[in-house]
């Protein structure tokens, strides 16, 4: 018994380790200068170099870093906002509502889930240079600001988290629906709303495929400065690390502050699905 | 009063409509266009399928898509499968156990790719590093199908492998306990119990893990694309070009929004079929456990 208990430990420590070893070494590397990197036995203690290679990273012109940094946290913000709200309304709407053609249009929302919604890009893009979108910020905020996962991950979440009597009590105090949705079913949604809104959050900010179709090195999302790093920089490791350093941060903090609810949001969508 | 629950769902169906839904259908109705930089030539039927059956980059992309999804896929639900079994004993540090595996997922993929592209980098990277100190390489991970397929299935294993395995653990802890206290009566090994008990009453989570897997797999795009240092063409010999790949380059490098546009309803099509032959197999394995 203890040695198969030593052996599960073991087991879990090294899969603990592959884990977060990438993320290790990405610190480490972003830490150094450029001529360490490749020796052996590596570097495995951070350096000082940080702050020199992040000068160099805000001055690396086809980058374009900051305002990437900027673009994305607005995009990131905007998208997350409207994501949890409608999905919330919706949701609801979905579980306790009753109206003509729910159920039908309740499949549509699972049907399109499965649509990879990539799959629409070149028309996507058409549309957006006729709306003169090419190259602007709205280019990859307006298409995300809906989400079908979010709808059917809010629904789930309504259905246990606000009471039908409850519902039926603002009712009879005279609520109209949406007064009913303000005061009375949003502050029960809240938890799942927060787990949506992280996820959502994470998701947007990591996009890459559409920002790469739609916009230009000149006005780039974070991830598509990382991109231009990627290729016009590609021996200059430690100038690379250092942009996926300070990209990576805001999620990290994230997951520091929300990891509990991530992993139990992870959890409870797995149970229900 | 009446109006009012269509007030509700209304934003979702109208963006989406404008934005998920069009531009699918609109996908197929350019399919069957000849449509380039110069513009719509007009109608020609089923002409860019058929110069697709027969583009040797196309099948070239494909082959190399379903390698990378079983290198990618079959490991990676293994091992969640394994560390999901292993996170539901009574363990110390279960919290730290399940962060660390699941650190991976706030990792952007741009992110993964630039980190695992300087580890498998052929004179500065840490893999031909401690391949070295056996005497094996250095390994040119970028020139061949088998050593980039490798190193890209990695980034994909890497970043998945530890929320699959929090899905199904999440599964397991709904399986009721008796279950294994009259399996341990029957004298039933803990292994024998995994098997017996465990894969088959978390099927609909193994169901669920492999769609998704499926649907990310047929998709496939970052780590393939920055692994090259963003050459879109997938290496000098197209080695590692994936089909989102392709209908990448023949949409927005050759501007040929016709042809690109069947590439992608061909990613749909595959992805379905996969998705449904994937969720078959998974059906199947409960009658091969019991």
């Amino acid at each position: 018994m203890r040695r198969g208990n030593s052996l599960v430990y073991l087991t879990l420590l090294v899969s603990l380790v592959l884990s977060v070893f990438p993320l290790y070494w990405l610190f480490v590397v972003a830490t150094r200068s450029n001529d360490v990197i490749g020796q052996m036995p590596p570097p495995l203690v951070p350096g000082g170099n940080l702050a020199e290679n992040v000068r160099r990273l805000f001055g690396a012109e086809q980058a374009n870093f900051a305002l990437g940094l900027i673009n994305s946290m607005i995009a990131s913000i905007a998208v997350t906002v409207s994501v949890v709200f409608f999905s919330s309304l919706a949701g609801f709407a979905f579980a306790k509502l009753r109206f003509r053609g729910r159920n039908a249009l309740l499949l549509t929302v699972l049907a399109t889930m499965m649509v990879p919604v990539q799959m629409g890009i070149v028309p996507l893009y058409m549309v957006m240079v006729k709306l003169g979108w090419q190259n602007q910020l709205q280019a990859v905020i307006v298409p995300f600001l809906v989400s079908a996962f979010g709808v059917f991950l809010m629904r789930q979440y309504a259905e246990r988290a606000v009471p039908d009597e409850l519902i039926e009590a603002a009712r009879l105090d005279g609520c109209s629906t949406f007064g009913l949705f303000v005061r009375v079913v949003s502050p029960a949604l809240r938890p799942g709303a927060a787990v949506l809104g992280l996820f959502t959050f994470m998701s947007t900010w990591n996009e890459f495929l559409w920002p790469l179709a739609i916009l230009e090195a000149d006005n780039p999302t974070v991830q598509f400065s990382l991109s231009q790093l990627a290729t016009q920089y590609y021996t200059d490791y430690t100038l690379m690390f250092s942009g996926t350093l300070i990209a990576t941060v805001p999620l990290l903090v994230v997951f520091i502050l929300f990891g509990r609810q991530i992993v139990s949001g992870i959890m409870d969508g797995a149970v229900r699905s | 009063m009446h109006g009012s629950p269509y007030l509700f769902i209304a934003p979702f169906f109208v963006l989406f409509a404008l934005f998920g839904f069009f531009p699918l259908l609109y996908t197929a109705w350019v399919s069957l266009r000849s449509w380039d930089l110069t513009g719509d030539a007009g109608f020609v039927g089923l002409a860019n399928y058929s110069r697709l059956l027969s583009d040797p980059d196309f099948w070239n992309a494909m082959l190399n898509t379903v390698g990378l999804f079983v290198l990618s896929t079959v490991p990676q639900l293994f091992f969640a499968l394994v560390i999901a079994g292993l996170l539901n004993r009574p363990i110390r540090a279960l919290m730290l156990f399940r962060l660390g595996v699941l650190a991976p997922i706030v990792t952007s993929v741009a992110a993964v790719a630039i980190v695992f592209g300087q580890l498998y980098s052929r004179d500065a990277g840490l893999v031909n590093g401690v391949l070295g100190l056996f005497d094996v390489g250095p390994i040119d991970w970028q020139a061949s199908k088998g050593s980039s397929w490798i190193a890209v299935a990695s980034m994909v294993n890497w970043r998945w492998t530890g929320y699959n395995a929090l899905i199904y653990l999440a599964a397991i802890q709904a399986i009721p306990k008796d279950l294994y206290e009259a399996a341990q009566l029957d004298g039933a090994g803990a292994i024998k119990q995994f098997r017996a008990i465990t894969v088959p009453l978390i099927r609909p989570a193994l169901i669920f893990t492999v769609v998704m897997s499926t649907i990310g797999g047929m998709q496939l795009f970052t780590e393939p694309l920055l692994f090259g240092q963003g050459d879109i063409s997938g290496g000098s010999l197209r080695q590692f070009q994936t089909v989102a790949m392709y209908m990448f380059e023949q949409s927005f490098q050759n501007f040929d929004y016709g042809y690109g546009s069947a590439i992608a309803w061909m990613i749909f099509l595959l992805t379905v079929v996969a998705g449904i032959a994937n969720a078959l197999i998974a059906r199947r394995l409960r009658g091969g456990t019991q």
